[in-house]
């Protein structure tokens, strides 16, 4: 009986906290059309970012906006594509997790005829209205022959991997080895994976220095990794080794300020997150659009670090 | 016990004491074959800094593994200190950055965090009768939780002051090293030497019979709980000051670092047994192949099977050499 009593009461606290929360982040307009945005994570400023951009775009179409985080976890977002498929939402946005996992749910979009946005990443077989994505092959192009032409067109550099597997880790790779074929006189002494993470970046550019301790540059796949790079170069930062990273995330944008961080090829998950907003209401109300739409990427330095919002 | 067998060696005596201390110890044998293995196949690797480098590396994994040994040996478990390490950096850094109170308000604010959430999950485990994998798994998603809640999911710059951890005294000792083998001493005390640990090894024996002995269960496993959340905030505070700043998304994934650690270590899931020292061994051997597979350009791909591989090996060794 008092198991019982208990377990009401624990369901109806449960309950309230659910749509006090729910109030909290819920719609930010107040007219008809509904639309849903499921981001990979919130644990990582990049979405974040995306998610303001998102949001702010649809305020000003006064669309509602559901935004969920599927936490890294491609199962978990597969259940909320399925959740907005049976909300009837008049399109959605979804950032993939993992580009194959997100098809079968985004199949089921398809069938219940509801317009599907990528944002950043693509949904491999199921068809999606369009994909909003940084150009990340071009991105590692300039990234290669920024940090090519600060050392001269000749030396050694350290790259430093994203989480080994995913899209941007792969495209930047290839688009920085592409970018270095230019320049015969670098040489790549050490590549090593550091997660996306800047205490592995910390960690492992630490490492690398103890068997390269010579090295003029170092390309890290993004700011975070940048910035642990430069933690564990010191005073080097930016005056005998030159770091590049990727994003243009806040804390990278101070290090260009700094000069610690030579350049960052900046995303702009903010316009991403706007540029997916608008292409799903136009989606939704039936207008054509673009089969890709592609954010551009843009080298920030010193010198126009300035004028450069994220 | 090992040091007091190499004192009473004489100098004929001094290799076979070596090789027993190795044979008592298989977590040892393990860290001493691979250090071993590491300097023949890269050159870089024996030297003193990097041997520095390893130690800074191991420290953060150590802290947070010499807290779960508490909990290990009491035959629980704590999945949730890389959260509750991350909810503590960020609250120090949010607290002293964004509203500016003193850094040692700051500090106080940030342990006292680390120590309520491992009272939480002992309340869980204690009085709601919870098993510990579902209290700390609980723990682990309100602790990452409340500390993207706290930083918007940004990070937030660590006062000066206390980054001064995660640097070098005199340029060469780091100091997270220093802290480290602090927080390995105090474990090790308390473990050997109080009341608290004691019972901590009779509970992980056999919690009915540490409980008709007349030891107050439930009271000590909120003790346990909350050393274990205290040493998760020393990490954090550790881990944001290396790179002066504090993240929600740190340490993610650190708890099976921690957990491993403990296990190759020597002790045991299921309580009983385990030992400061073999936790900091376990901490280092991890600490020296993460360095060692960079030192050696090992690929991406690879390096996490071998990983793996270290670490089953290693726990190996030390069951058979109990089983022999």
């Amino acid at each position: 009986m008092r198991t019982k009593q208990l377990s009401v009461a624990v369901a109806a606290v449960a309950t309230l906290a659910l749509t006090a929360t729910a109030c909290n982040s819920g719609s930010s307009g107040s007219s008809d059309m509904k639309v849903g945005l499921s981001v990979s994570t919130l644990n990582n400023p990049f979405f974040v970012q995306l998610k303001a951009g998102a949001q702010a775009e649809a305020k000003k179409e006064g669309v509602s906006l559901t935004v969920t985080d599927a936490q890294n976890d491609a199962s978990q977002q597969s259940n909320q594509i399925q959740n907005f498929t049976s909300q009837n939402v008049k399109s959605m946005i979804i950032n993939p997790v993992d580009s194959d996992a997100a098809g079968p749910a985004v199949k089921a979009a398809n069938n219940a005829n509801i317009p599907v946005v990528a944002a950043d990443r693509t949904v491999n077989k199921a068809d999606v209205a369009t994909t909003v994505a940084s150009d990340n092959v071009e991105g590692g192009k300039l990234a290669a022959k920024t940090i090519a032409e600060a050392i001269g067109g000749k030396g050694t550099i350290l790259v430093l991997q994203g989480t080994t597997g995913t899209s941007a880790a792969n495209e930047r790779g290839k688009g920085f080895t592409e970018g270095l074929k230019a320049y015969p006189g670098i040489k790549v002494v050490a590549s090593q994976p550091a997660d996306f993470d800047r205490t592995k970046g910390l960690d492992v550019t630490t490492n690398l220095l103890q068997a390269h301790p010579g090295v003029n540059g170092v390309f890290a796949q993004n700011d975070e990794m940048a910035l642990g790079a430069i933690k564990a170069l010191g005073s080097k930062a930016g005056k005998s080794v030159k770091v590049v990273g990727f994003d243009g995330t806040p804390d990278g944008l101070t290090a260009v300020k700094d000069g610690t961080l030579l350049a960052s090829v900046a995303q702009q998950p903010k316009l991403l997150g706007e540029l997916a907003v608008q292409n799903a209401v136009k989606a939704a109300k039936g207008e054509k659009i673009d089969a890709t739409v592609k954010v551009p990427v843009k080298v920030v330095t010193k010198d126009n670090v300035a004028g450069f919002a994220g | 016990m090992a040091t007091d067998t190499l004192k009473s060696s004489t100098d004929t005596g001094r290799a076979p004491a070596l090789r027993r201390m190795l044979l008592d110890n298989g977590a040892l044998t393990a860290l001493v074959v691979l250090a071993v293995a590491m300097s023949f196949l890269s050159g870089d690797f024996l030297a003193t800094q990097n041997l520095l480098n390893v130690g800074v590396q191991a420290a953060v994994t150590a802290i947070l593994a010499f807290g779960v040994t508490f909990v290990i040996v009491s035959a629980g478990i704590d999945l949730s200190v890389g959260s509750v390490a991350a909810l503590s950096a960020t609250v120090l850094a949010w607290s002293a950055t964004n509203q500016g109170l003193p850094v040692w308000v700051a500090v106080l604010l940030a342990l006292g965090t680390g120590i309520a959430c491992g009272l939480v999950s002992g309340a869980l485990i204690s009085f709601g009768k919870l098993p510990p994998f579902i209290a700390t798994l609980a723990m682990l998603s309100v602790g990452r939780g409340l500390a993207l809640v706290i930083s918007q999911g940004s990070p937030i710059a660590f006062p000066d002051s206390v980054s001064k951890l995660g640097t070098t005294i005199g340029g060469w000792l780091p100091v997270p090293v220093l802290v480290m083998i602090a927080m390995g001493l105090i474990t090790a005390v308390v473990l050997n030497r109080t009341y608290a640990g004691r019972t901590m090894y009779a509970i992980g024996g056999n919690e009915e019979a540490a409980r008709l002995s007349g030891i107050r269960v439930k009271r000590q496993k909120l003790v346990i709980y909350a050393l274990a959340g205290g040493f998760a905030a020393v990490a954090g505070i550790v881990l944001a000051s290396r790179l002066a700043s504090a993240q929600p998304q740190a340490a993610y994934g650190y708890e099976l670092d921690a957990i491993a650690a403990v296990v190759i270590g020597g002790a045991s899931l299921s309580g009983g047994v385990g030992k400061a020292s073999g936790t900091l061994i376990g901490a280092l051997i991890l600490a020296v192949l993460r360095n060692g597979l960079n030192l050696l350009s090992v690929s991406a791909f690879w390096q996490q099977v071998v990983i793996g591989v270290v670490i089953a090996l290693a726990v190996l060794v030390d069951t058979l050499r109990r089983r022999a």
